[in-house]
């Protein structure tokens, strides 16, 4: 009896599961489905759902107008690049916070995340110029730069949290064994914790990978990643709506790919220390 | 001897600076039609400029607005030419931050007389053409011939308001998802403000009087917006403060407007067979006036222009020249048809008869824009340039936060009086903060 009661609940929760999986994961569906209609079947009204002409057209013409290899390669170069470099200099600020703390420790960490509040755009111009001098404007390099910058303090907050969660007298006991400051952080702290780092890499990665303000502020034709790409299909003035959704379904595909592959060492990095 | 070899040597310098010259424009621009078709057609000028190569940045508008006006007011120099409207241009020119286009005036092949007076007059700045039009649009009323007929109406060519709001009515049965007449509700200077200002207009209103002062207090603006938001709940589909050019579009091709008041380029959307399900039913007539001797329509162009400080002057001049020739409209018939030929720039096309036998439209988009004076716009006089908007920096802004006390009564969240006290107060305080006023 106590047993069918489970199986039902159980059944109740996975159908409420996937509920609530398919209304988050709706609005992607809806665009990669978008991407295979006309134009004029994309703003049909009621909308059809799987029953219409399905054509390629609008992936051979956003591929004719734009360089899509182009901008997928300027993407990949700037979120990991980005994101590697932030790691690099994450990983021992985060060590020296999680365990040497001072007393100032927790204000250095408030202020790193403070640099978040500001809005982007009340730095446009003094960036701007900073670029334009140093000859940063439209070049992977600049906007390596400015990415690794603004994710630099997601990276330490999040790296920060996973190093806590470990003992800090196993990374004694190898002081004891008469490892250096360097073994220390990479033979003992970092193998413990891989799926921290993972989980920042991965998070850090979309997030470089999403970034659309200063990726379409600071560049022009040669650095323009994907989110230059998607801002060229979208008009004001004529329907645009396949071809849109065409180019977002090739900008997210490979992020989404990547996601999908390393899911489970996602999920665990987020939820590392959540549960005890 | 020694001539000859000065003569040798001086050909080879002339020969390398030639090689040395081959340089690429960064050409900034918009995803409209017209645009996407003149990257597809650059070959055409590469081939006869082997020495220049070009190099395309395409955004969408309110992207690349807030994306060259950065570069160049900071003089990022990223760009060699930048596709603007005609909002900008007297506003950049004025700042020094573009090129006058001298040697395309004086080029007699370029015509630039050829140009239609009132797209050319709107980027002129102290009589000097700062910005090439690549095409320019009015605003004009589009109507279904077929819903007319059965009603017993007739279209006057030139229609009043009044007739406007009666027909619209007749023709609404909401119950069958039929709405007498659609019109932009969405807040935005270049939404429900570009159609609200263009109507004010023929309504005898203003945005500021000679002294720069807020005219939203005045009963003219009052009427103007009465009348609007009383005829949208009357005739107007559900939802429609929400609704922009292409929701509109939308609503217009699926058949759904008896009317619909909006940019002459429209008009190649909603005949076209392929889009749109009423293209053999459409009719065309000029923007509604009131009697007071201004029309309810507007005028824009895309235009294209350079920014100063600029290396490349001479190479995107010749680009500029290529892209906004009668020889280009040429190409694009040869290629694509008559049709799709950027429209609203030139007279000698609307003189041209194999245009006029494609384009049901021409006479109409032509008379649109001729109505319109940017230097002129209202019945009163006024200290601004621009007929659906006002050329100063701050109307963006500006124009916006009106836009959406306008937005908010139309969705009824607001009352008329109650936006238009609004308004006042935000363009008193704008206007004061920008030094126009005490």
């Amino acid at each position: 009896m106590a047993r069918a009661i489970s199986t039902r609940r159980k059944l109740a929760f996975t159908a409420i599961g996937w509920l609530v999986g398919l209304v988050i994961f709706f609005p992607i569906l809806w665009t990669v489905l978008t991407s295979f209609k006309t134009e004029g079947e994309a703003i049909a009204s009621p909308p059809h759902f799987l029953f219409f002409d399905w054509t390629l057209q609008n992936y051979f013409e956003v591929q004719s107008r734009s360089n899509y290899f182009k901008h997928m390669w300027n993407s990949v170069v700037i979120s990991f690049g980005s994101t590697f470099i932030g790691l690099a200099i994450a990983i021992p600020a985060a060590w020296a916070m999680a365990f040497s703390p001072t007393k100032r420790t927790k204000d250095i960490m408030m202020w790193m995340l403070s640099t978040k509040m500001l809005p982007s755009v009340g730095v446009l111009v003094p960036i701007y110029l900073l670029f334009r001098d140093w000859g940063l404007l439209d070049t992977r390099l600049g906007l390596v730069i400015v990415l690794t910058m603004i994710n630099l303090p997601i990276i330490v907050w999040m790296l920060y949290t996973y190093f806590k969660e470990i003992p800090g007298e196993i990374l004694e006991a190898s002081r004891m064994d008469g490892a250096s400051l360097a073994k220390e952080i990479i033979y003992v702290l970092t193998p413990m914790a891989v799926p921290g780092i993972a989980s920042t890499l991965l998070l850090n990665i979309i997030l470089a990978w999403n970034e659309a303000f200063w990726t379409l502020n600071l560049s022009a034709a040669n650095a323009a990643p994907l989110s230059a790409f998607i801002a060229s299909y979208s008009s004001p003035e004529g329907l645009f709506w396949a071809k849109l959704s065409a180019a977002s379904t090739l900008a997210i595909a490979p992020i989404l790919i990547l996601g999908w592959f390393s899911q489970r060492q996602l999920v665990r990095g987020l939820t590392f220390g959540a549960v005890k | 001897m020694r001539m000859k070899s000065l003569m040798l040597g001086a050909c080879s310098v002339i020969a390398m600076a030639g090689f040395a010259q081959a340089e690429t424009l960064t050409i900034a621009t918009v995803n409209n039609g017209d645009m996407v078709r003149m990257q597809k057609l650059a070959g055409d000028f590469t081939e006869k400029n082997p020495d220049i190569d070009l190099q395309w940045v395409t955004l969408e508008e309110n992207v690349l607005r807030q994306r060259v006006t950065t570069d160049i007011a900071t003089k990022g120099g990223q760009y060699d030419i930048m596709t603007i409207g005609t909002y900008e241009v007297p506003i950049w020119a004025k700042q020094g931050w573009l090129l006058p286009l001298d040697k395309l005036v004086s080029d007699a092949n370029y015509d630039v007389d050829d140009l239609l007076p009132p797209i050319r007059s709107g980027l002129t700045y102290e009589d000097k053409l700062y910005a090439a039009p690549f095409y320019g649009e009015s605003s004009f009323t589009m109507y279904r011939k077929d819903l007319f007929e059965k009603a017993g109406l007739t279209m006057p060519d030139a229609p009043t308001w009044d007739f406007i709001a009666d027909a619209a009515r007749k023709l609404t049965d909401k119950g069958s998802e039929m709405y007498g007449i659609c019109l932009r509700g969405k807040a935005g200077w270049g939404e429900n403000m570009a159609l609200l200002t263009a109507m004010s207009n023929s309504f005898g209103a203003r945005w500021f009087d000679m002294d720069w002062k807020p005219q939203f207090d005045q009963p003219e603006w009052k009427e103007t917006l009465e009348y609007y938001v009383n005829l949208m709940k009357d005739a107007g589909p559900p939802g429609a403060s929400s609704n922009g050019f292409n929701e509109n579009l939308a609503l217009f091709q699926t058949g759904k407007c008896a009317m619909w008041i909006d940019a002459t380029v429209a008009a190649s959307f909603v005949s076209d067979p392929g889009e749109s399900q009423v293209a053999d039913k459409v009719g065309f007539a000029l923007a509604p006036d009131k009697g007071l001797g201004k029309r309810g329509n507007w005028l824009w162009a895309w235009t294209l222009a350079i920014p100063a400080g600029s290396q490349k002057t001479e190479a995107a001049e010749k680009f500029i020249n290529w892209a906004t020739s009668k020889d280009y409209l040429k190409l694009v018939a040869s290629k694509d048809g008559w049709l799709n030929v950027p429209p609203g720039t030139r007279t000698s096309l609307y003189e041209n008869p194999e245009y006029l036998k494609v384009a049901p439209f021409a006479k109409m988009t032509l008379d649109s824009i001729n109505s319109a004076d940017p230097t002129k716009p209202t019945v009163k006089p006024v200290p601004y340039v621009g007929v659906q908007f006002v050329a100063i920096p701050e109307f963006q802004g500006l124009g916006t936060a009106v836009g959406q006390q306008f937005s908010a009564a139309l969705a009824g969240q607001t009352t008329v009086d109650q936006a238009l006290k609004n308004a006042q107060q935000l363009s008193e305080r704008e206007m004061m903060k920008g030094g126009y006023i005490k």
